[in-house]
Parts: C-alpha cells; sequence; structure tokens
C-alpha cells in the first residue's frame, strides 16, 4: 500500500506479519502504538528496523520475541504461530541484560543447558559453550564477570548467549546502541561475519542509518508514531562480504544511505526540533 | 598530626596518582601511616570515653564503678565464664549461650516463615495487598506486647522469650525479601522467559540469586533487633540469659556486673552484625 517495494517478491516467507496491531490501556485511553503491519522475512534474509525514537520499533521486535502479544493479527515464524518467546527466536537486549551473578561462560551455558541439556552430554554442551564465546573472540574472558568486562565484551557475551541457541531467527534491539562508535564499528564487522558463516536470519533494530544500510538486506522504516506502520522498504543490493571501508565510497551503499535519510529527515521529520 | 612528622624522601612526592607505583621502601612506610591514620582515631575516642568515664566516677557518689574497678571485676569474672552453681547462678560464658541459643531459634523460625513469605508476597500481588495491612499495622508493635500471648500459649517462659524473637524478627526478612523480588529488573525475567525457563528454574537460577543480598540484608537486621529484643525479654521471663543475668545482678546491686555485661551485649551485637555483613559481601554481585 504505502509502500512501493513488492514484499511478495521474497516467496520464502520464514518470519510473516499480517495486520499486526499493537494498543496500549494507558490512563487516556487506549493507544494505539503500531498498526498494519505486513511483513514477510526470508529465511537467511538480514533486515534492520529503523525509525524515529518511540515510533514502535522495539515494540514490533517485542512482538516477534513473543514478549508480547498483539492486540490484532497474526505472527508466524517457520509456519508456527508465534504465541510466548522461545529460544528459537532468541533475543539480544539493547543493554546486554547478562545475569551479574553468573560468569561469561555461565550466562551462555545456561541458555545452552536449556536448549540442549535434554538430548546432549556435560561435555558437548560445555563444547558449545566455548565455541559461542569463541565465535565472538571472548575465550579468554570465559571466567571473568559481566561487571569486570568492557561494555562492548558485555554486548559480545549477549550475541553469543543469543547465538549459542541455534535460533532460527536472532532479534537484536539497538545492541550497539550504547557503545562508542569504533567498538560498534568493530562488533558490526563481526556480526556481518558471523552471519554469513552462520547464514542466520536477523531482525535488528537501530537508530543508526549507517549501521541499518551496511548490515541490512532490506531496511524497514518505520513511520512516526502513535500508530506507526511501515512506511519504505529499502532493499540493499550490495554483495557480500560487505566491506565498510570500500562501501564508504561505493555509489549504491551512497543512495541507499540517501534514501533512508531522506525518509527520515524529510518525511517523517521529527515533531520535535532535533538538537543537532 | 601526620603532617608535622618529618617526611622522609620517599614520601615527599605524593600526587594520588603515583602513590600506588612507589618503591619498596616507601610502600613499607606509607603503609604505617595508613595503619596509624585507621587506627588512631578509634583509640582516641575509646581513651577519651574512657577517661570521662573515670573522671565521672571518681568521686563515687553515684554508686557506678570505675574503669579500673570494672575491669578488676571483668577479670575475675572472666576467669571462670563456664561455672554452675544452681539454674540462677551459672558463669556469664553460659548466659551468653543461652541468649545466643534462643536468638539462633526464635531467628531460625522467623527465617524459614519469613522468607518464603517474602518471596510470595514479592511475586504475587495479591497476597501482597491482602497481608500489607496486617503487616503495616502489626510491624510498629514492639515484640514485648507479644509475650504475654506467648507465656499464654506455651505455658512456659523459655518458649514464650523464643516466640517473642520469633515475632520481631520476622518483619525485616518479609519485608526485605519482597523488596528484593520486586526489584529484580525485568530484564532478567525476559531472559528467563525468552530461554523458556520453567517456574522452578526461574526460581532457582534467576529470582533466588538476584534476590539473595536483600534476603541477607533482612536477616542482619532481624538478628540485630533480635539481640536487642533478648536482653529485654530475658529481663521479664528469668532463667538463663544474659538479660536475665543483667536484671539478677540490679537486684545484687552489683553494677560492676550491670556494666560488664552492656559490654559483653555489645561485643557480641557486633560481632554477628560483621560476621553477617562478611556473609552478605560473599553474595553480593556487582550488578554493572
Amino acid at each position: 500500500m504505502v509502500s512501493a517495494t513488492p514484499i511478495d517478491r521474497h516467496a520464502d516467507k520464514f518470519v510473516h506479519l499480517q495486520g499486526v496491531e499493537q494498543a496500549f490501556a494507558t490512563k487516556q485511553g487506549r493507544f494505539v502504538a503500531l498498526r498494519d503491519i505486513d511483513l514477510a522475512i526470508a529465511k537467511g534474509e538480514f533486515i534492520t528496523l529503523i525509525g524515529h525514537s518511540g515510533c514502535g520499533k522495539s515494540t514490533l521486535l517485542n512482538l516477534i520475541a513473543g514478549l508480547t502479544v498483539p492486540t490484532a493479527g497474526a505472527l508466524i515464524c517457520d509456519g508456527r504461530e508465534i504465541a510466548k518467546p522461545g529460544p528459537e527466536r532468541a533475543v539480544v537486549f539493547q543493554n546486554h541484560s547478562l545475569l551479574p551473578w553468573l560468569t561469561c561462560f555461565g550466562n551462555i551455558h545456561l541458555a545452552v543447558e536449556k536448549v540442549f541439556g535434554a538430548k546432549e552430554g556435560k561435555a558437548r554442551l560445555k563444547a558449545r559453550t566455548d565455541a559461542a564465546l569463541a565465535l565472538v573472540g571472548l575465550a579468554h574472558a570465559a571466567a571473568k564477570y559481566p561487571h569486570e568486562i568492557s561494555g562492548g565484551m558485555k554486548q559480545r557475551v549477549g550475541i553469543a548467549r543469543a547465538l549459542s541457541m541455534e535460533p532460527k531467527v536472532l532479534l537484536m534491539d539497538e545492541p550497539f546502541g550504547a557503545l562508542d562508535a569504533l567498538t560498534r564499528a568493530k562488533l558490526q564487522d563481526e556480526l556481518l561475519k558471523i552471519c554469513e558463516a552462520t547464514r542466520a536470519t536477523v531482525v535488528m533494530v537501530t537508530h543508526d542509518v549507517d549501521e541499518a544500510v551496511l548490515l541490512a538486506d532490506r531496511v524497514v522504516m518505520l513511520n512516526n508514531g502513535p500508530a506507526a506502520t511501515i512506511g519504505e522498504i529499502l532493499p540493499v543490493p550490495l554483495a557480500r562480504p560487505r566491506d565498510r571501508l570500500a562501501l564508504a565510497a561505493d555509489p549504491t551503499y551512497l543512495a541507499c544511505r540517501q534514501a533512508v535519510l531522506t525518509f527520515l529527515y524529510e518525511k517523517q521529520r521529527h515533531p520535535q526540533p532535533l538538537a543537532a | 598530626m601526620e603532617s608535622s612528622a618529618p617526611a622522609t624522601p620517599s614520601e615527599t612526592p605524593r600526587p594520588a596518582l603515583l602513590s600506588g607505583k612507589m618503591g619498596k621502601e616507601g610502600q613499607g612506610s606509607d603503609a604505617l601511616l595508613r595503619l596509624v591514620k585507621a587506627v588512631l582515631p578509634p583509640l582516641l575516642g575509646l581513651a577519651a570515653f574512657v577517661a570521662i568515664w573515670y573522671v565521672a566516677t571518681l568521686s563515687g557518689g553515684s554508686g557506678i564503678p570505675g574503669p579500673v574497678a570494672t575491669w578488676q571485676e571483668a577479670v575475675k569474672l572472666f576467669g571462670d565464664p563456664f561455672y554452675r552453681n544452681t539454674p540462677n547462678d551459672q558463669g556469664i560464658g553460659w548466659n551468653v549461650l543461652a541468649s545466643l541459643q534462643r536468638v539462633g531459634i526464635g531467628f531460625g523460625i522467623a527465617a524459614a516463615v519469613g522468607i518464603p513469605l517474602g518471596f510470595l508476597i514479592g511475586r504475587f500481588d495479591f497476597l501482597a495487598r491482602m497481608l500489607s495491612p496486617i503487616i503495616s499495622l502489626l510491624r510498629p508493635v514492639s515484640p514485648l506486647a507479644w509475650l504475654p500471648i506467648g507465656l499464654l500459649v506455651f505455658k512456659k517462659a523459655d518458649p514464650a522469650a523464643t516466640w517473642t524473637l520469633f515475632i520481631c524478627s520476622i518483619w525485616p526478612m518479609i519485608l526485605n525479601t519482597a523488596a528484593g523480588v520486586k526489584q529484580v529488573p525485568q530484564d532478567y525475567l525476559n531472559v528467563a522467559r525468552v530461554l523458556a525457563l520453567s517456574e522452578w528454574q526461574v526460581f532457582t537460577r534467576i529470582l533466588l540469586p538476584a534476590v539473595l543480598p536483600a534476603v541477607l540484608t533482612g536477616v542482619r537486621l532481624s538478628i540485630g533487633v533480635a539481640w536487642l529484643v533478648i536482653v529485654a525479654a530475658e529481663m521479664l521471663t528469668g532463667g538463663v540469659g544474659i538479660g536475665f543475668w543483667v536484671w539478677d545482678e540490679w537486684n545484687n546491686l552489683n553494677v560492676a556486673h550491670i556494666l560488664i555485661a552492656i559490654g559483653v551485649i555489645g561485643i557480641v551485637g557486633l560481632l554477628l552484625d560483621q560476621g553477617l555483613m562478611l556473609l552478605a559481601k560473599r553474595f553480593t554481585f556487582e550488578s554493572r
């Protein structure tokens, strides 16, 4: 409808959102955060969700995670309705959400044990945990507690925990939002490598235009709330593996970036003037 | 004081950033200085206290013995802390142990009831709202008001005292545990939901470790209150115990023993508190 992009081109509807609406009861009455969300995500696809703050990006992610239930519409993952959260849709939370009384190893092992503990032996579970830590380059920090490591490392443990569950879909809620620019770039590159190696299906919420374009196969742009809808869907036709430096001058990359910027700052100018 | 002391060469440059990486000799005298700084104020305070006590009791008119006389009594008393003449005439060691035992039993039962109850109140809002008026009403009541009820129900002094301790130590444990459960960050519970942990796993893997520091705070407050109340309770119930002993020595007009008992009660209370503080530190995690 609003979107010019034919979403049906992706025949593979691995994650399928149909007419999703999310409303909350508030003191001022019913508040509709999201409405008419239709989106089909193919297996192995990397989707980034972008929009101004408060537009309902995280709300949409929570719906796919199953942490909240939509007030209307249906969400389907791999042919099954999403009714509640589960390890098949692993979440990397905005603030890492590591359990502070467990070591990095312990945090990941808890997830591994829950998902694979029923059918695999102790040694195999430990191997899985070690592999997840190695995947994000943190094998040396296995015995450290969350408060002993940096913010970037914590977020890497969060990613390792999510990946260790071998999820069907990896959901990331502004995972790098709290990090400095250099650490963020490093983790984006690592994530690109990991996703290319694991062929993971990813939905990532971000407010960073460069991040959205660099990582995504398609950038899903949300209108401003309340009652936000999908404004545009931008395919990013850049070959993988992607190289940050080479892309910096790539015309396709720049055109994509420009399209997202235009959407955010012209079509969807934020109600309040931005301080930047 | 330390500024007037002659500074050794290694001490002269003392910027905060460098002090950690000083030479070996510098470190030695630094450690000594730190020790003096740490020990001097409390020692001075104690000395001043004893001096005031000494001066105030110099005339002897008040009937309160001075520090010297009290010290001599204490030496005698602690020379044989574990004697047993009659049920009402036992060494101070037995009295302290009897009080500690009562506190242990009363507190133990209170913990067994109060901590699970606190968990339930923290987890289920309905229960919290159901019990909150009762708790709010009963909590400010002096536990000694419950002593007659205990005497009536148990017909004996000893369980009545334990009952009083139970009452006084249950409130901090209920309230702290409940507050701790309520303050478990939603993030942790979201993690639990994404991992699809069972209710029992949520309890053992998330809630219990997250709430343990708050529970230990409740335990510490409870023991502190119980140790305050035991003295008064034993004064009323009699038998063996440090509170009874204080009252008995008052009847004997042995004021030096009362002063010693005050010191002993203070030291035992301090040890209990410090011990539990250490325990709490062991189980507290950095939340950042």
